[in-house]
């Protein structure tokens, strides 16, 4: 078990009465594609904002490659290589899509207190960007604003930013939800192109994208995990089939 | 990055053949208002040009980092303060605190207001930054007026009557007192700190304080800690406000603590949202129009408030991106 990179062990979180994450454990291993599924309110958002420390957990601990992370800021856990992507996007909305990528560029590369130069013309953002943009499909949309950008190079977007962090483990929350059949099946192939690179965490309800992409799926419900496996485990999995996948639920 | 917005479209040609006309007019004007017999004009222009810093400076934080602070007065009145005390030792011979003499030359109280202010902002931001939305702007109107209940009761600096500085600044040994020289100097002032901004705006530091007010979220998550950007960002504008305050002592060569009082701060929010917010001229517009329609008002009427009020409330509601928006809108295209 020397390649788990992810390891969540008894988290907990709740709001009031509502127990959002359950005594949750959860192993992501290095280089795996881990898909987290569930119904609506599960705790599938509120998980991916506790490992990446927007949210605090009441108890629990969340280890990457062996160390508690639990302390460290949301800009420290991104220096150690986590990611994450937005179920609804969160852009920089009056900047340009090669902007929003430069500055995720220029955030690696470490501090930002230069105060003289023109950053919007450094080409060692620029350039590193663009190829970014490229491979998410996006090159020909760089230079619009994102307030004028469709729903799905949002979703795209999203995901070029997260990428131009260089993440080891990256945590990708519905990156096709809303997206078109076609969009669907380019966000798929992307994704596909970057396993085995990079490890991801991918909650998605797109059960076909799911399927196809998957090493290994988690079953959320009610804030604990109540099946891991490959697909053909998940799919033959009674309590799943009835907790979730169950019939008349699409 | 539009087409439009290209260095060679003709839309960024007509607003840089703009800023060139007005640049020049600036540096003719003490003459040409001296010719017209309109002298004091350039007194007037002076009052614009300092007050434009500190309008400006609190844009940096305002317009451009999203922090709405509502104590920028602060600053602006500590710089005055600290030129209104060093003169004050300078003609009494008594050391500050038994440490330092005090000095009537900008070279020195200039560097020493700026100091000042750094070091204030730093602390007050430190403890400000903690904390946003309706708290943040309470929290730095609460200093700003506990600032202000001081100096109202230091009285060996005057207390709620202010202290006048008989005799302007020297700058270097050189004299400055005549108003046309010292307008000169408050203008060459004014066009380096905007000359810095305009650096600064577009800078790696500029596009994250940008990206702070679009969505702190985001910033987070690509690795950003936003504290210390925002508390830089609130050192540099205390700096600017300071240096404004300072100049502004020794333009009414007069300090008072009603520099430090919020009706300042706020006079210096409306200058910056009447201009437009975020956009780097912004400020000087606001502090030109604002400035202007205060003195053309008062003297028609002494009720002058009651018609600026509404009138501010209408640019507010219908001129998104205030004056500065309007000109935009005119030679064609927003290119900020
Ligand atoms: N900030 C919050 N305050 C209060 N309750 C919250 C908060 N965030 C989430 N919840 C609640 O916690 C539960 C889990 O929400 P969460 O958003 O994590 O679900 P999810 O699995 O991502 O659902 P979806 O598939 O709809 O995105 C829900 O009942 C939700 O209402
Ligand atoms: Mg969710």
């Amino acid at each position: 078990m020397s390649d788990v990179l992810l390891r969540v062990e008894n988290l907990a979180k709740h709001f009031g009465g509502i127990r959002a994450t359950d005594d949750l454990s959860l192993d992501v291993r290095s280089g795996e594609l881990h898909a987290l599924i569930g119904p609506n309110g599960a705790g599938k958002t509120t998980l991916i904002s506790q490992l990446i420390g927007e949210m605090q957990p009441d108890s629990g601990t969340i280890r990457m490659n062996g160390i508690v992370i639990n302390t460290l800021s949301t800009p420290q856990r991104v220096a150690r290589g986590l990611a994450r992507t937005f179920q609804i996007t969160e852009l920089l909305r009056e900047e340009t899509a090669l902007a929003n990528v430069a500055l995720a560029i220029q955030a690696r590369q470490g501090h930002s207190f230069r105060f003289f130069a023109d950053a919007r013309r450094e080409r060692d953002l620029l350039d590193p960007a663009m190829a970014i943009l490229r491979n998410a499909g996006l090159e020909h949309r760089a230079r619009i604003h994102v307030a004028a950008l469709s729903h799905g190079e949002h979703k795209q977007l999203e995901l070029a930013i997260a990428l131009a962090t260089e993440p080891k483990l990256l945590l990708l929350d519905e990156p096709m939800a809303g997206l078109g059949a076609v969009e669907s099946q380019d966000m798929t192939m992307i994704l596909k192109a970057l396993k085995g690179r990079i490890t991801m965490l991918l909650v998605e309800h797109d059960m076909q994208a799911v399927f196809a992409l998957a090493d290994r799926i988690s079953v959320l419900v009610y804030g604990q995990v109540i099946a891991t496996g490959t697909s053909a485990e998940i799919q033959a999995n009674t309590d799943v089939r009835t907790a979730y996948l169950g019939e008349g639920n699409s | 990055m539009d087409e439009t917005c290209d260095i060679a479209s003709p839309v960024k040609r007509r607003r840089a053949a703009l800023l060139v006309a007005v640049l020049a007019a600036l540096l003719i004007l003490p003459f040409a208002t001296q010719a017209l017999g309109y002298g004091s004009l350039t007194s007037f222009a002076t009052r614009i040009v300092i007050t434009a810093i500190a309008a400006s400076s609190l844009n940096l934080i305002l317009g451009y980092g999203g922090m709405i602070s509502f104590g920028h007065a602060a600053f602006y009145g500590v710089g005055g303060y600290v030129v209104g005390i060093l003169y004050a030792h300078a003609r009494s011979g008594e050391a500050i605190w038994g440490l330092m003499p005090g000095t009537s030359d900008l070279a020195v109280t200039l560097p020493l207001g700026l100091l000042v202010c750094g070091l204030l902002a730093l602390l007050l931001g430190a403890i400000s930054l903690r904390t946003s939305g309706v708290q943040f702007i309470m929290i730095t109107l609460a200093f700003a007026q506990m600032i202000y209940f001081l100096f109202v009761s230091l009285k060996a600096y005057g207390g709620d009557d202010g202290l006048s500085v008989r005799r302007r600044n020297e700058f270097f040994g050189l004299d400055v007192r005549d108003d046309t020289r010292f307008y000169f100097l408050s203008l060459g002032l004014a066009l380096l700190w905007f000359g810095f901004m305009a650096r600064l705006v577009n800078s790696r530091f500029g596009l994250v304080l940008r990206g702070i007010r679009q969505s702190e979220r985001r910033m987070a998550v690509i690795g950003i800690s936003t504290y210390r950007y925002k508390l830089a960002a609130y050192v540099i504008a205390g700096m600017g406000a300071g240096l404004s305050g300072a100049l502004m002592t020794n333009y009414a060569r007069f300090v008072s603590p009603d520099m430090l009082h919020w009706v300042q701060s706020g006079e210096l929010m409306i200058m910056v949202i009447l201009g437009g917010v975020g956009t780097l001229l912004g400020p000087a517009i606001g502090a030109v129009v604002l400035l202007s329609l205060e003195s053309v008002l008062a003297a028609y009427t002494e009720h002058w408030q009651v018609i600026l009020g509404p009138f501010l409330v209408l640019v507010i509601l219908f001129w998104r991106g205030g004056i500065n928006g309007l000109i935009s809108r005119l030679t064609g295209a927003r290119c900020e």
